[in-house]
């Protein structure tokens, strides 16, 4: 619906939006659900307003690649289903499915989150492969938090399948205690800009009106490990500085809001 | 050797537990979610909406789409490559027949009414769970129906009828056969009936009795749980 367009940014320079939230606040309820999956070595569901996110982590023993023949890897898959959205049809991911699993995979990969050198079996031969599939339910905007959220939990959720010594193979219906060799917690935050106003979390209603946003993924010591602009309105330094400073500060409330899902 | 108990502990016509709800997916215009043991499906229906192609529409009346998909992550073995399948291509359209008899979309030509099925997580039964969720989804949109629709596989493990077989049963090695049935509620009629394995034809009516008594625990679950949406609103 982009009636409300209008609407929307005559609203956000008063400081209000349509379902009265102040410019700065997430919706409610945010909600944070682990081991959704049994089949999955970690998993999470997270639901935040009407917006319904699922991450799925697998593992799997592969060669580690030739240049870094001691790592281990991770890859990081988005499917916006066409039963989360009416815009959404069947079909390999378009460009803002590729973009929502880049920009998740970078926060994750730049932060170093995952000791890679730690999933490494033998050198040049066997290391673990992580792969994270971010699957949508019900899109109703802010796709990159809720996203963030969801692969963040899953990895933290995820425990290593049984390996049998003497084949190799892989027993994914047993899981050990051991959980992935997480370094940091890197967790995006995206920061949209309407009618010259800042704010969070939008609406997929809201999504439509805004004219530039920017993700930005740090960890709890405040390091940012990705950024992402998108919208075709220019920011100015000020602009970029303001938007860091309020994605740090939400980017602890969301921490906050994790720690006690978790917990 | 003879099947006398089964490996989860379950009675012969027992189902795993199960849960049925309504109205989960708020985009949709109707959704459901059926649970039963460690096999959850998630069902959204999109429309009537108009149908493109346009060499696809039926002047006549509107027509249902199903499409089937597995996670990547809800296998019990390695991750699954996302996209079409054969398996999935196929489980689509068996579905398309299971759900049509009972969906009535003469008022809508020339539009489309499209059930998305996605699961998180499985343990066999996936096209009945499949079924079953996107009878409640089809119900919850408001799609006319003369009836309900309800899905359950029913089977036979080293000589023993059974209902509702979970994976280690489908991997039991001995003769087994899984039976994914489908059936009306008023009339008791088949709408879906495929079958892989080995069975007697004395068998194979026993287990399709017992799929009558077992479609219809799922159907009061249904029922409830479009119910409960209503009441709640």
């Amino acid at each position: 619906m982009i009636i409300n367009k209008e609407t929307i940014a005559q609203l956000a320079s008063l400081g209000k939006r349509l379902d009265g939230r102040k410019l700065t606040e997430y919706r409610q309820p945010i909600e944070i659900v682990t081991d959704i999956s049994w089949t999955a070595e970690g998993s999470a569901k997270v639901t935040i307003g009407k917006t319904v996110v699922m991450a799925g982590v697998k593992m799997a023993l592969e060669k580690p690649y030739n240049d870094t023949p001691d790592e281990g890897g991770i890859t990081v898959n988005a499917e916006l289903l066409p039963l989360s959205s009416p815009e959404y049809e069947h079909g390999p991911p378009g460009i803002k499915a590729v973009e929502l699993a880049r920009v998740t995979d970078r926060g994750i990969r730049e932060a170093k989150a995952i000791d890679m050198k730690k999933l490494c079996l033998v050198p040049g031969e066997k290391a673990w492969f992580v792969t994270i599939d971010l699957i949508t339910i019900n899109d109703d905007g802010n796709l990159f938090d809720a996203a963030g959220l969801a692969a963040l939990a899953a990895l933290k959720s995820a425990r290593f399948p049984v390996v049998d010594e003497a084949t190799g193979a892989i027993d994914y219906k047993t899981k050990t205690e051991k959980s992935l060799p997480l370094r940091r917690e890197p967790l995006p935050v995206t920061i949209y800009v309407i009618n010259g106003q800042l704010l969070v979390d939008p609406t997929q209603e809201e999504e439509k009106a805004y004219e530039a946003r920017l993700t930005v993924s740090s960890d709890d010591s405040g390091t940012i490990s990705a950024l992402q602009k998108g919208g075709s309105l220019p920011l100015r330094m000020e602009d970029v500085e303001n938007m860091l400073n309020l994605a740090l500060e939400k980017s602890k409330f969301l921490r906050g809001e994790l720690d006690r899902a978790l917990k | 050797m003879v099947y006398k108990k089964r490996v989860d502990g379950r009675k012969f016509d027992e189902l795993r537990p199960m849960e049925a709800k309504a109205g989960v997916i708020p985009n949709a215009n109707g959704s459901g979610y059926f649970k039963i043991g460690k096999t959850t499906a998630y069902a959204a229906v999109y429309g009537p909406r108009e149908l493109y192609p346009k060499f696809k529409q039926d002047p006549k009346k509107g027509v249902l789409r199903c499409f089937y998909s597995m996670m990547p992550f809800s296998g019990s073995g390695e991750r699954i490559r996302p996209g079409n399948s054969r398996r999935s291509q196929e489980i689509s359209m068996v579905m398309e027949s299971a759900l049509n008899p009972v969906v009535d979309l003469s008022a809508f030509p020339n539009a489309v009414v499209d059930v998305f099925v996605d699961l998180p997580q499985t343990d066999a039964g996936t096209r009945c769970a499949a079924i079953s969720a996107a009878a409640i989804a089809l119900a919850d949109a408001g799609i006319p129906m003369n009836d309900m629709i309800s899905a359950v596989a029913v089977g036979q493990v080293d000589g023993t009828v059974v209902a509702d077989l979970c994976y280690n049963e489908e991997a039991y090695d001995a003769i087994v056969s899984d039976i994914p049935v489908a059936m009306t509620h008023k009339k008791k009629e088949i709408t879906l009936l495929q079958m892989d394995g080995e069975i007697s034809k004395e068998d194979l009516l026993q287990a399709l009795e017992m799929a009558k008594a077992a479609t219809e625990k799922i159907y009061e679950l249904q029922v409830k749980a479009i119910k409960e949406k209503f009441v709640k609103n």
